[in-house]
């Protein structure tokens, strides 16, 4: 920390939008960047090719407040912006049974949204139902594992945005010229190394959610190369979804916002590429991942009452695997809930892919446009829920107060079937 | 006679204002979103700090944690009067100023976030009371003991 403040210098134009020269919700969106500017000690804003934007979630009056106020001042996005998941299902309005204020007013938070321009994506997952930013573009996203996924994944540049700020990007079209904008903080200072552990451990999608947790407890919000674990990006979706799931995760028990897997994400060909100078080095082992994994689940007890899946929203990919493993097997057990939340985006390719009528013929839901564990879905009876997805386990217990129990795709289906928690210890020796 | 010297720690402003208060010290981050609820109370079950309530004290943790959307919980909790009266950091969080930026901007409430160096972070411990005072202008804050 230094005491000096570093000079933010704007440009004329910029100078222009916070004199009120662009109306006043350009005033209003580019103090708040110039505030965020200054904490961050940025130089200057720069210009950004798109916005993801996470205040689509009703958290209370404050988001509504600021959100309908940009409209009301004549707001408008200036730059591609898609929404996060909203408090509604728009498409299967039943399945939310939240209480009337904050359905009213998540509706009205969303049709603010709208209004200002912003696309009706109403997914955590923007990246998997069309907007992926190219490689070394600037982007000003929120919603954490989106964050994690585009600067780690795609290797756009992103900082840690929030709601509120994420707005005031798309309004302006800047951002702070600060955090994981720059090249030296893009280095990884920490390196886990799983070089010694059987890739066999990495088979299934669980073994990735435990991975999200070590590396957000190792790391914290400092960035991280991990070296060791197998991989392919352009394996027709396996190990995107992985790191999919292993970011959402690291985002959740640490504050991750960029990860490096060496030899799979795009700025990290070799350790040399991206490693800062006297890195720390840490030697990862199987113990290390299964003490992980028992962070992700509350209960030992094999009763089931409800599957979850699609934290953040399932893709395509993740369809066709719950279509396979699913078959022309038994359907679920009567007695067990069993939901995926994805996009609408997803959801309308999959059907036409067939996989969708799969799962709901052996009696699945889906849910789009929100997500299980941020609105009221579950039946209020429900008390053991098994989840593939580490973020889910990690937030689900606190916000709804159940038990959960973190299973590979695979074994969530066996246990839908069985209609009690069916896993099989032996991948994780 | 007794005199009461008092104590000026001195930080870098990340959001301007004013607070007087109890400390409550994390020993490690908490995200807003899903580890705070609406009573600023700490429902992370996997945070030290897990009961722990906010409101009303001045909240001094290492760093930020979590979801992004811990900024709308925090303006939320500042609307409301159930948040922190100030926050106090070793390394700011651009998450909860962006909180901060946004209420200062609708209600007019400005609640200082300060970051320290280690040395004068250690100093702050649980129960004490402090006064923060962090200017925008030049970006010094002080914390009073």
């Amino acid at each position: 920390m230094s005491l000096a403040p570093m000079q933010l210098v704007l440009s004329d134009e910029e100078t222009a939008m916070l004199a009120g020269e662009h109306g006043e919700a350009v005033a209003m969106c580019m103090r708040i960047i110039v505030g965020v500017a200054k904490a961050n000690g940025a130089e200057k804003l720069i210009e950004i090719e798109s916005a993801h934007a996470d205040g689509t979630l009703y958290h209370g009056e404050a988001g509504l407040d600021f959100t309908e106020k940009l409209v009301a001042l004549g707001g408008k996005v200036k730059v591609k912006t898609t929404t996060n998941v909203g408090s509604l299902d728009l498409l299967h309005p039943t399945l939310v049974h939240g209480d009337e204020i904050t359905m009213a007013h998540g509706r009205r938070l969303m049709d603010a949204h709208i209004a200002l321009g912003c696309e009706p994506t109403w997914s955590c997952a923007p990246y998997q139902a069309g907007h992926r930013p190219a490689f070394g573009s600037h982007v000003a996203w929120a919603e954490s594992n989106a964050i994690a996924f585009v600067n780690s994944v795609l290797g756009a540049r992103s900082d840690r945005y929030g709601d509120f700020l994420d707005l005031s990007a798309a309004v302006t079209g800047r951002v702070p010229f600060g955090g994981l904008h720059h090249d030296a903080a893009r280095k990884a200072v920490l390196v886990l190394d799983f070089s010694n552990i059987d890739s066999k451990m990495f088979s299934e999608d669980a073994a990735w959610a435990a991975l999200g947790v070590l590396l957000g407890n190792k790391a914290g919000t400092r960035v991280a190369a991990m070296v060791g674990l197998p991989g392919d990006l352009a394996d027709g979706g396996v190990t995107e979804d992985r790191l999919k799931g292993m970011g959402a995760t690291s985002a959740s028990a640490g504050g991750v916002g960029l990860f490096h897997v060496v030899g799979i994400t795009p700025e990290a060909p070799t350790l040399a590429a991206i490693v800062a100078p006297n890195a720390e080095h840490v030697v990862m082992t199987a113990q290390d991942v299964r003490e992980a994994r028992d962070q992700l689940s509350t209960t030992t007890s094999d009763k089931l009452d409800a599957i979850s899946l699609g934290t953040p929203h399932f893709s395509v990919d993740e369809f066709r695997a719950v279509a396979e493993a699913i078959g022309d097997g038994p359907k679920f057990a009567k007695q067990i809930d069993f939901y995926i939340s994805t996009s609408r985006d997803v959801l309308a390719r999959s059907k036409d892919l067939g996989y969708l009528d799969v799962f709901t013929n052996a009696g699945g839901r889906v849910l789009t446009d929100t997500c299980t564990y941020v609105t009221p879905v579950l039946n209020q009876n429900v008390k053991n829920v098994m989840t593939n997805s580490g973020k889910w386990a990690w937030y689900a217990p606190g916000n709804l107060g159940i038990d959960v129990v973190l299973g590979s795709l695979t074994e969530c289906v066996a246990s839908a079937r069985a209609g009690r928690v069916v896993r099989d210890e032996s991948l994780w020796s | 006679m007794v005199l009461t010297v008092s104590k000026v720690l001195i930080g870098k402003t990340s959001h301007p204002g004013v607070a007087e208060g109890e400390v409550l010290v994390l020993t490690e981050p908490v995200s807003f979103w899903g580890g705070v609820n609406h009573h600023g109370e700490i429902i992370d079950v996997h945070h030290a700090q897990h009961k722990a309530k906010m409101t009303n004290k001045i909240l001094v943790m290492p760093s930020g944690r979590g979801s992004s959307s811990a900024t709308a919980v925090l303006a939320e909790l500042i609307r409301t009067g159930d948040g922190p009266l100030g926050i106090v950091m070793l390394q700011c969080d651009t998450i909860l100023v962006i909180g901060a930026l946004v209420s200062a901007e609708i209600y007019g409430i400005s609640m200082p976030i300060v970051e320290l160096a280690q040395a004068e972070y250690d100093q702050l411990t649980d129960g004490m009371n402090v006064a923060i005072a962090a200017d925008s202008q030049s970006q010094v804050a002080t914390v009073t003991l």
